[in-house]
């Protein structure tokens, strides 16, 4: 018998569990031709503004041991872009859509997530409060629990799509942010956005982004990923969307046993355009193989009986 | 994003062709058949995840019938490094054609091709398919020295003038020394090589008045728009955006590039 993939994050259902991670998947066009979009549980778009973003000047790329830094700024087509176009072309064809929304105030992303409160297609809404390469907003308010929880606050009231709030785990206490946006509203988390980092030009004796830092991403970053999962399952046993470095269904795992109920493929797209369908196959067969019925069984599994 | 392959290209050979710098050929004959000059491909360095990204190079030339596709490698790290080092038999991991290439003429014309150091590789498949439609072509060619010069097979209608930059070789001097050769019948230029030569390259034919395409290099992540990481600034319609090299790109009318 196959194994039940289906899983349930608050009122987010999703056929199995593996999504793409924001920012590293566009918007699911640029792929079109190379993977069966469908197959997976959503596709997570990149981060929209109000505005149409030219985001930060170039270098924007570094590649770092088993990882990469990436400071792209939000560069985006803007909201009504994606209404007219972006989210047409993946509800054509039968995606589920998570839409990721950035602003550099709380009404901001409240304005982003009225306007796509209604929007035929969507699934769910992430906040991203954690983006490290832009001046305001993101990391500035995802830091700080008050600030993240006015920001989630203020997009609770605009919409009443199933609400995810992206967190950083550049933070003092992770499990007092994802406590505050928990209160304000939001229903998943997504842990963890990329971590704050930068790399030196050593021949030409400056930074090699042009914005001097950007965002550590790949499995250079997935222990302290899967840490942040363990302690927020650990502490609030709430819905959660684990990434940081997947690149396989055993990493993927790791994240379900720590607590994760979906998992987020990124970085691993740029090495494996079809890395999340991999994935997913590769989570059902080792379903199979270990006699494991149904996906959900292994949610927070190492914790022990005692947490489950 | 339609007609990109991803395929286990098999390695023909790798031969050292200058120092740190090596021919890679590869059997990958849907590739081969699919890609047009200017394209290029992201090739994966080996199996682990580090080195992580795959790696782009411009296809240097193809034999669609043998199926083979040849790239041009300078060993800059530990990723080229692998890809310098590959045996033959070994199967490389490769995604592409990637990307728009340049624009070719209809018929015969009289075009220039201007490249410099590695900047040549995707101007020796251009040279080829030029020739095949029957243009004139003089290519100007240009590198450090003379062991350092990636130059096309000899053929008719091809002329190569040739400067380095320590007169080992043709003139001595950066390649847009010999940019005075260029003569009034020549309809467009094609050029690919250091950000500095293309900026002097393009700055002298837009005095000129001639049009042309140049071909650009970035880093990269995804190679398919997806990323925006390797963008570059462009003039549109008054507008100043930025184009990712990897999807609107590699190569660009030469008028819409800020070089500044």
């Amino acid at each position: 018998m196959r194994p039940r993939l289906g899983v349930r994050l608050g009122r987010l259902e999703l056929k199995n569990p593996v999504v793409t991670a924001s920012g590293t998947f566009g918007f699911g066009r640029e792929y079109a031709g190379l993977v069966d979009l469908t197959r997976l549980g959503a596709v997570t778009v990149k981060s929209l503004t109000l505005a149409p973003r030219t985001g930060n000047p170039p270098p924007r790329l570094a590649e770092t041991p088993a990882g990469m830094l990436n400071a792209i700024g939000l560069e985006n087509p803007g909201v009504d872009w994606f209404l007219a176009e972006g989210l047409p072309f993946l509800r054509q064809r039968g995606v589920p859509v998570i839409a990721s929304i950035a602003g550099e105030t709380p009404a901001e992303c409240a304005a982003l997530a009225s306007r796509l409160d209604r929007a035929p297609g969507l699934v769910a809404l992430e906040v991203n409060l954690s983006c490290p390469n832009v001046a305001r907003g993101g990391l500035a308010f995802g830091g700080d629990p008050a600030a993240a929880a006015e920001t989630t606050r203020a997009v609770r009231r605009a919409t009443a799509l199933p609400l995810i709030a992206k967190l950083s785990a550049q933070v003092t206490d992770i499990v007092a942010v994802a406590r505050a946006v928990l209160e304000a509203g939001a229903e998943i988390l997504s842990l963890i956005n990329t971590l704050p980092g930068m790399a030196v030009d050593v021949h030409r004796r400056r930074p090699v982004l042009g914005n001097v830092f950007g965002g550590l991403s790949g499995p250079a970053i997935r222990p302290v990923a899967v840490r942040a999962v363990w302690q927020v399952y650990a502490a609030l046993s709430c819905p959660i969307i684990g990434m940081g470095g997947i690149m396989t269904a055993l990493d993927a795992l790791e994240f379900v046993l720590a607590g994760a109920r979906a998992v987020a493929v990124g970085t691993a797209h740029f090495v494996n355009p079809r890395a999340a369908d991999e994935i997913l196959d590769g989570i059902e067969s080792f379903l199979v193989e270990q006699g494991v019925a149904d996906v959900n069984d292994l949610v927070g599994a190492a914790h022990g009986p005692q947490e489950k | 994003m339609s007609g990109v392959l991803m395929v286990e290209a098999v390695v023909l050979n790798a031969e050292k062709v200058a120092p740190d710098h090596y021919r890679l050929a590869l059997h990958a004959p849907e590739v081969a058949r699919a890609a047009r000059p200017g394209q290029f491909v992201m090739v994966r360095c080996g199996f682990s995840w580090d080195p992580l990204l795959r790696r782009p190079f411009s296809v240097a030339g193809v034999d669609r019938e043998a199926g083979t596709v040849t790239l041009l490698i300078r060993v800059a790290g530990r990723g080229t490094a692998l890809l310098a080092g590959a045996a033959p038999g070994q199967a490389l991991n490769l995604l592409g054609p990637l990307g728009r290439g340049f624009t070719l003429p209809a018929g015969g014309e009289f075009v220039v091709v201007i490249g410099g150091g590695m900047g040549l590789a995707p101007l020796l498949f251009l040279v080829r398919e030029l020739l095949a439609r029957g243009c004139r072509v003089r290519v100007l060619a240009g590198a450090r020295s003379r062991a350092y010069l990636f130059l096309p097979e000899p053929a008719p209608g091809c002329e190569v003038l040739v400067a380095t930059e320590d007169g080992s070789a043709g003139r001595p001097g950066p390649v847009t020394v010999l940019l005075p050769s260029v003569s009034p019948e020549v309809r467009r230029y094609y050029a690919c090589g250091p950000r500095e030569m293309l900026r002097a390259v393009a700055a002298e034919m837009d005095r000129r008045g001639l049009p042309g395409e140049v071909c650009l290099e970035e880093r990269m992540a995804c190679g398919v728009g997806a990323c925006r990481g390797c963008v570059c600034r462009v003039r549109r319609g008054g507008n100043v955006a930025y184009a990712a090299v990897c999807a609107e790109g590699p190569v660009f009318p030469a008028g819409e590039v800020c070089w500044e």
